[in-house]
């Protein structure tokens, strides 16, 4: 409990931060917003619902593709805070005498990320309930049934999206270590997402196939990489690596 | 309520700091004077727990450092402010100290209170809701004063904590300091100001890497008494020298109508030079002792080192 109530206080302190930033709201707000009414859009016009421009066979690879590009957000938003909660500690040199109260560094940790993990995932979640309710009502007359909720929509949501999340947060732990500006370290962030961009252009080419099974096992893939990085981040992050190593 | 015994940190084969020891008690002021680079951060680092010791032991308020239990409760009674004030630019200055009093969970009463004694102590109550980034260089070092003291602690760790500042804002800041001495609190400052060491702190130790001496004001002056008389004359001649020079085997400088003397013993050697003036026709107008400064003695202790 104690771990959670210090790393809550963290936590919030990071949120009345980000709350004075413009930048950072609306790079958490827009993109999920902008994928959520965008893609059942090009959908819309590109004779998705009744003229046949994408048959009814072709709509489900479709949109499973599309629905992936949450997991794109996942891992890009918490870039964008993370750069701020950690290298902006740095900027201002605020991390010392955080580290000098009677925290231990896993509830440092556990703050940073919990802020890093919270907004962009309640984003993505807004985000995805409007996605969903504007392609069931788009598709359904092509379909002829509700498309979603879906078991895919259910793995990218409750499993994908938070593991990439938590795989972006800890990569950007890493980044924090080596570099001292923001948009360095958003920039570097990005990298992450680069594989799962990757998943997607083979998805709309049909190379691969986004069906339940494919994304389980991409998610025990994250699941192993996150545990491995966890132990990675954990190491880089303390106290004495952060105040003698951290550039 | 500190104490350090050989205490040592290396950074790979270089020793920031080497063999200290040294005792601190409880409500006194420690003054760690020393060159950049002399291991005074480091020194104070190690004492907060937030690096550790390659070798040696040292206890903080009765705890010994080195194990992570140990290092929280230190945490927990102490209280650092670093070389960079380090506070969150965004956020008011109410909202600064109050998110470090709950993370030494304070109760929000507590930190009511604390919070407003000390800002209204430090004249910044009326700007507590102002964002710290709209705040001068003075006021930030005041508020990051004031989030070392949010939990009433009573070990305080301060690092150089009027540099940059200008004399107001510096004065402003001793003051402050020197009435935490008056409520007892045990205080390890790290400064460059040697003037600013002479007027607060009880006790002085000179660092370059190793630990070159620790004392009182007084005694570091004692220690390293110049002994020197100065006897200043209506006007100076030969023979006045000459005389002078007969009683003493050691350096006699001329400075216009002064005569800057090294004596062993003013007592005893004063009188003899005084009657040789006298006796060669000298018009004396005073005889009087040189003092070294801190600032004499610290230069002579740091020279000699290196």
């Amino acid at each position: 409990m104690r771990l959670l109530s210090k790393a809550w206080i963290i936590a919030e302190k990071d949120f009345a931060i980000f709350r004075k930033k413009k930048s950072v709201i609306y790079s958490v707000v827009l993109l999920p917003l902008f994928v959520s009414i965008s893609l059942p859009m090009i959908l819309q016009f590109s004779g998705g619902s009744k003229s046949g421009g994408i048959p009814a066979e072709a709509l489900p690879t479709v949109v499973n593709a599309f629905s992936f590009l949450f997991i794109t957000g996942a891992v890009t938003l918490p870039t964008a805070i993370a750069s701020y909660s950690l290298v902006g500690e740095k900027v201002q040199k605020s991390i010392e005498p955080l580290l000098a109260t009677p925290t231990t560094e896993g509830e440092i940790l556990l703050g940073k990320s919990i802020a890093a993990f919270l907004p962009p995932m309640a984003a993505i979640y807004t985000g995805a309930v409007i996605f969903m309710a504007l392609i069931d009502s788009l598709t359904y007359s092509t379909l002829g049934y509700f498309y979603f909720p879906s078991w895919n929509m259910g793995v990218i949501m409750l499993l994908l999206a938070p593991l990439s999340s938590i795989l972006s947060i800890e990569f950007d732990i890493l980044i924090s270590s080596r570099v001292n500006d923001v948009r360095a370290a958003q920039q570097l962030g990005g990298i992450i997402a680069l594989p799962f961009a990757g998943i997607y252009v083979l998805a709309e080419a049909s190379i691969l196939s986004l069906e339940t099974s494919n994304l389980l096992i991409i998610s025990a893939s994250l699941v192993t990489i996150d545990v491995i990085l966890f132990y990675i981040s954990k190491e880089v992050f303390r106290r004495e690596k952060i105040l003698t190593k951290w550039k | 309520m500190i104490d350090a015994e050989n205490l040592t940190k290396k950074f790979g084969r270089i020793a920031a700091v080497d063999g200290l020891t040294f005792h601190v008690n409880e409500g006194e002021v420690f003054g760690f004077l020393g060159p950049n680079g002399a291991g005074k951060t480091t020194t104070m680092r190690i004492l907060c727990c937030l690096i550790s010791k390659t070798s040696g032991q040292a206890r903080v308020g009765g705890y010994e450092i080195g194990n992570d239990l140990n290092s929280l409760k230190i945490r927990s009674i102490i209280g650092f402010l670093p070389d960079n004030v380090g506070l969150y630019e965004e956020l008011s200055a109410y909202k600064n100290l109050d998110f470090y009093g709950k993370l030494y969970e304070r109760t929000e009463q507590q930190r009511k209170e604390s919070i407003e004694r000390f800002l209204r102590l430090l004249g910044l109550w009326e700007k507590k809701d102002l964002p710290v980034g709209t705040f001068s260089k003075g006021m930030k070092q005041k508020i990051a004063l004031a989030r070392a003291l949010v939990h009433e602690p009573k070990i305080l760790f301060l690092d150089e904590p009027t540099v940059n500042l200008d004399p107001e804002a510096a004065r402003t800041v001793r003051d402050f300091i020197l009435e935490l001495k008056k409520e007892k609190k045990t205080i390890f400052l790290n400064t460059h100001n040697l003037d600013e060491a002479q007027r607060i702190c009880d006790k002085i130790g000179i660092l370059k890497t190793r630990l070159l001496t620790v004392g009182t004001p007084e005694q570091l002056r004692e220690l390293f008494r110049s002994s020197k008389t100065i006897i200043q004359l209506e006007k100076v001649n030969d023979f006045i020298v000459d005389a002078v020079k007969s009683q003493t085997s050691r350096n006699a400088l001329i400075d216009g109508n002064r005569l800057i003397i090294d004596v062993a013993s003013g007592e005893k050697e004063n009188p003899k030079f005084i009657e040789a003036i006298v006796s060669a026709g000298g018009h004396i107008q005073y005889v009087s002792e040189l003092s070294p400064s801190l600032e004499d003695i610290y230069l002579k202790i740091v020279r000699e080192e290196t």
